[in-house]
């Protein structure tokens, strides 16, 4: 049990939620992160999605690393990939159809996402599969962590509103308050996401 | 003025390091070299060739121009006024002039106060000296929107602009983007219902201290080129178009009066701030560009009507010449103001969703001048290889 929680997969787990975060450090996995935030609640189930999808295409890659042949290891982590995103797009479909209808084509094209084609190739076919399983729960995390950062700044000054309920109280509006549209448009998600980048990098100027 | 001089030099040692007001060293240093030259000089060892102007009188010619237009938006904001109240008749030049006087005052002054704030800050944050651009940006940014646009929205707008279209590209002389007509965007596409429309947003309707008229009902003024662009550009009457070269149309503040814009022209070509190839290629492409369409039977405009309407006149003479983001090859700035007066009348007759275009083509041609400089260069120089080759 000591093994499995040992200091090196504690960092796996954590790198990537901070230091090495697949947004705001690598910068991958930028156009979904503009498609789906312009509220709450889908850019929650987007982060969570990607999060499962990585956390066991990771797994299950690591399992068979050593059987699959080098030459055709792409096809073979694409099939593993759509295998799973389909799944998750057949559970949102069931389970949860308002968001699955919000996040349109953005749930088939996390196919596509470029973490974890990025995770794959970078980790899951060199490590074991419990590191593989930190390592992709921990990328998810960190993707969905901007992801709620950027659907939060964006739904409340946009509309207004936190998943749905209504934050900005009647009298602000009353008293010549407006809901910010441009914040309702892609662009402005760009703007947040590169201040969010900003930040990050201030704040860890010294680490680097 | 030695007054002054003296009384600076007097206090100047708190504001050094080490001095009890050394935080406002950047405030004081700025304040100082508004009123005075610096005596500083280039140290020995670089070459530099020193104009007797510097950017911070450049910049104060800006402000000189911009008077004309800006006093004119005054009196046409109080006009404006009574034409809505219907008291035409009681109004008095110097009651109107005093009412849009107070109307536009507040936005002059938070435009200024966010924005040189922020700049303070910064300069003081970075141990630089303060940059003096924004102060033509802050008169500019009142006067390129409605008269009723709420002041927190220009807060917004303004620090928006400062920062994210400015600071972080390295500060004055360094943006791409011209940081008023960034404020101006901000404004358009976030709160698109004060910004533009046939709603309220041009004529302010209530008194200000006892002076002006409160309108008895909710009136509605569309700009001219608002209601051309929503009655698919059915042309003009005489008297609107005389209306709109003397300026007493609703619009944004600075920008009606065709006439008071030229008189700033002039004055910013005859001290050679602006370029007079980029005003004039302005006009150019957009009579160009406004021939055509009247020709395609797009639209039933005259070619130069597009100039005395809307923001054209004073997107082409004061934005479009800011030499920031303007191209900077000779050859260039014909390029890129052609096309800016192309892509404005273009947006304004093909683009039902935006009747006025020259901010869009303005912010677009921003973005492509440095590659016009490019592409200018790069054909100089595969030019002067064939001549040298040739032999």
């Amino acid at each position: 049990m000591g093994k499995l929680f040992s200091k090196e997969n504690c960092e796996v787990f954590s790198n990537p939620l901070n230091l090495n975060n697949p947004i705001a450090v690598q910068v991958l996995g930028i156009c979904s992160a503009l498609a789906v935030t312009s509220q709450l609640e889908p850019a929650i189930v987007m982060g969570l999605s990607v999060t499962v999808i990585t956390a066991f295409s990771n797994v299950i890659i690591s399992l068979i690393r050593k059987t699959i042949p080098n030459r055709i290891r792409i096809i073979v982590q694409l099939v593993v990939v759509a295998a799973l995103v389909t799944i998750v797009s057949q559970v949102l479909k069931a389970f949860a159809y308002d968001v699955s209808v919000q996040l349109s084509v953005y749930v088939g094209l996390i196919i596509t996402n470029c973490i974890l084609m990025g995770r794959l190739e970078a980790f899951a076919m060199m490590n074991g599969p419990w590191e593989s399983f930190l390592d992709g729960i921990g990328n998810g995390l960190g993707y969905a962590l901007i992801l709620v950062i950027v659907g939060f700044v964006r739904e409340l000054l946009g509309f207004g509103t936190l998943l749905g309920f209504t934050i900005v109280p009647q009298f602000c509006y009353d008293n010549g308050y407006m809901n910010n549209g441009m914040m309702t448009m892609p662009a402005m998600s760009l703007i947040i996401v590169g201040c969010v980048i900003w930040a990050h990098r201030s704040i860890n100027k010294e680490e680097k | 003025m030695n007054a002054l001089r003296n009384y600076l030099d007097k206090i100047k040692p708190n504001f050094e390091e080490g001095g009890k007001l050394h935080a406002f060293q950047s405030l004081f240093d700025g304040l100082e070299t508004f009123a005075f030259v610096p005596r500083t000089t280039s140290r020995v060892g670089s070459v530099n060739i020193h104009d007797a102007v510097d950017s911070k009188r450049l910049i104060s010619f800006v402000i000189i121009a911009l008077l004309p237009a800006l006093f004119f938006g005054m009196y046409n904001v109080g006009y404006q006024n009574a034409l809505a109240a219907g008291q035409l008749g009681q109004a008095t030049f110097w009651g109107m002039f005093w009412y849009g006087f107070l109307a536009v005052l507040p936005k002059i002054i938070v435009s200024y106060v966010v924005g040189l704030g922020i700049e303070f800050t910064v300069a003081q944050w970075k141990h630089e000296e303060i940059q003096e651009g924004f102060l033509a940006s802050g008169i500019l940014i009142p006067m390129i929107v409605p008269v009723t646009t709420p002041l927190w929205m220009l807060a917004i707008a303004v620090a928006f602009s400062v920062i994210l279209a400015k600071e972080i590209f390295g500060g004055t002389g360094m943006n791409i983007f011209n940081p008023a007509l960034v404020t101006r965007a901000f404004l358009f596409f976030s709160y698109p219902s004060v910004m533009t429309g046939d709603s309220t947003v041009w004529v302010n309707q209530q008194s200000i201290l006892g002076l002006g008229f409160t309108a008895p009902e909710a009136y509605t003024a569309a700009t001219p080129l608002g209601e051309a662009s929503a009655d698919g550009f059915a042309g003009f009457d005489c008297q609107t178009i005389t209306n709109a070269i003397t300026g007493l149309i609703p619009g944004s503040v600075g920008e009606t009066s065709v006439i008071a814009i030229a008189l700033g022209a002039l004055f910013l070509l005859w001290t050679g701030v602006a370029s007079w190839k980029i005003m004039c290629s302005v006009f150019v492409g957009g009579g160009l560009m406004g021939w055509l369409m009247q020709a395609l039977g797009l639209t039933q405009i005259e070619w130069w009507h597009h100039f005395v309407l809307g923001g054209f006149a004073f997107g082409a003479v004061f934005m479009a010449t800011d030499p920031v983001t303007a191209a900077r090859t000779e050859c260039g700035k014909y390029v890129y103001g052609l096309l800016i007066g192309i892509v404005a009348v273009m947006v304004r007759v093909l683009n039902p969703g935006y009747p006025e275009g020259m901010m869009l083509a303005i912010l677009l041609m921003n973005l492509f001048a440095p590659t016009i400089d490019y592409c200018v260069v790069e054909r100089n120089i595969s030019m002067r290889m064939k001549r040298a080759t040739k032999k």
